[in-house]
């Protein structure tokens, strides 16, 4: 595996095998000196051309850890903002010698095209609405450790799915591992074509959350209302999407008792999740940040570690 | 495990590893019982780890003494990670009370270059700092490329570098027994 693009990429013992080494790095979170030396004399830059905040202290925190040299560029107050092009700004970060790039941008497929202009490694860190494999990863790692398998486990996933490359990428890898998922949206948040994907599709949140259409919901995951991408007319107003689709105490209750609460975030409290879900004691909000670190880190492990063999050999 | 490992006899049988088993559970005792066993048994993953495991039991069998045995992933240490890559990690496991000031025990099936064992030292300082290192070995088969040497050995087993060496154990392969298999390919 020389890229990771897309969760597509990963087969099901590859899923598997990143999930336990991300699951032997996260002990390296109780350990009084938090450093491990395989990357070491390695550089990864983090080419960030759209804002993050966990996405890419999560990639920075887990390639330090890990002994790489780390690099941070964001499109603001680099060259991108006097005009160049992707392709001469990733050409010319790779071209410094750099062993990997964590590319994150607004566009659909842009970590794929720089992955056929480098010869580096490529890790996509977010392309516009298409995919976010290292946050699918995350999620599944924190649904394993709450739910022990993902045999015929049912996942609802709520919200915007039209812009969520989150969702794209969860319900594809938690296809993959065995998981049933519903995706729960107003019909102008589902994405067209959702009919050919490899879950079930549902308008009616109450009936989901409380088993009545698709059975019992193992774990239930709010996706965030990205209004920065949309241009208006999705939903009549704030108020009337947090009545249809928020996740209220209320709603909370519909839950078995001990399905968890999942949000990739940022969280916009009141309008998809409510305080009482997102800070309640299903709420693993914060478990799958700290999942987010080892889970890069097996995902950076698994491409850097070897990669010179693939020069020698 | 390869049946051509089976078409060969044992150069140590079921019986063998149990008594020389037992053996360095003697020399362990005979060195720490003094320090009233303030020692920990740290087995190196996959084959070090059940060894650790019956050592302790050998121990506490003969002297009645706990030592407290962790388990040590050298994967992350290794030299050779580059050119190797990527490989599934083990499990590291503390021993209870940890390893600050007592003798670490290195629990290994086969001493050769003294590769891991270098390695495991590197791992063993991320845990912290103890008094005293030593390692045990079931099998030592030299060709060291190291200045390292073993503390206890099971068996010495003179080899050719062309041969190999395969441990099975019970735990993890159904059954004690060591087999030295020609050409390594």
């Amino acid at each position: 595996m020389k890229h990771l693009l897309s969760v597509a990429d990963l087969d099901r013992a590859t899923a598997l095998e990143i999930l336990d080494t991300a699951a032997r790095m996260n002990m390296l979170q109780d350990r009084e000196v938090k450093k491990l030396p395989p990357l070491r004399g390695r550089t990864i830059v983090n080419l960030f051309f759209e804002d993050s905040t966990r996405t890419r202290s999560s990639f920075e925190i887990a390639g330090k850890w890990l002994s790489a040299d780390v690099i941070n560029v964001s499109a603001k107050g680099s060259s991108v903002s006097k005009g160049e092009s992707l392709r001469d700004t990733a050409l010319t970060v790779a071209a410094m010698g750099v062993d990997a790039l964590v590319v994150r941008h607004s566009a659909s497929g842009a970590a794929a095209r720089i992955a056929g202009w480098v010869d580096c490694h490529v890790v996509n860190a977010g392309d516009g609405t298409h995919e976010h494999p290292t946050q699918a990863l995350l999620d599944a790692y924190t649904l394993r450790q709450r739910l022990g398998d993902f045999e015929d486990r049912h996942v609802a996933i709520v919200g915007d799915i039209t812009h969520s490359r989150v969702a794209r990428s969860n319900v594809l890898l938690l296809h993959n591992l065995g998981a049933r998922v519903t995706l729960v949206g107003p019909p102008t948040l589902l994405p067209s074509g959702v009919a050919g994907w490899p879950c079930d599709v549902s308008w009616d949140l109450d009936a989901v959350l409380s088993g009545k259409a698709g059975g019992d919901v193992d774990a239930v995951m709010m996706l965030r209302v990205q209004r920065e991408r949309m241009s208006g007319g999705y939903f009549p107003s704030e108020r009337e999407y947090a009545i249809g689709y928020g996740l209220s105490p209320e709603r909370l209750d519909l839950l078995g008792e001990h399905a968890p609460v999942l949000h990739p975030g940022p969280m916009n409290r009141g309008l998809e999740i409510s305080s009482a879900a997102a800070d309640g004691d299903r709420s693993v909000v914060l478990s799958q940040v700290k999942a987010g670190v080892s889970v890069r880190m097996a995902v950076l492990f698994r491409l850097l570690a070897g990669s010179s063999a693939e020069v020698v050999l | 495990m390869p049946s051509r490992a089976q078409a060969a006899a044992p150069v140590l049988t079921a019986a063998d590893v149990a008594r020389v088993t037992d053996r360095i559970a003697h020399q362990i005792i005979e060195n720490v019982a003094r320090q009233r066993f303030d020692a920990v048994l740290m087995g190196i993953p996959t084959r070090g780890v059940p060894l650790a495991e019956r050592l302790a039991d050998r121990i506490r069998t003969f002297a009645g003494a706990t030592i407290p045995v962790g388990s040590l992933d050298i994967t992350l240490y290794r030299d050779d990670l580059r050119l190797r890559g990527a490989r599934p990690i083990a499990q590291t496991r503390e021993p209870d009370g940890g390893v600050d000031g007592r003798l670490v025990i290195l629990v290994d099936d086969v001493l050769c270059s003294g590769r891991s064992c270098r390695a495991a030292l590197d791992a063993l300082t991320e845990l912290g700092r103890p008094r005293a290192v030593q390692l045990a070995a079931l099998v030592d088969r030299g060709h060291r490329e190291l200045p390292i040497r073993a503390d206890y050995v099971g068996k010495n087993l003179p080899t050719s570098p062309e041969q190999s060496v395969r441990v099975l154990l019970q735990e993890h392969d159904g059954e004690d027994a060591v087999y030295v298999l020609e050409d390594e390919s």
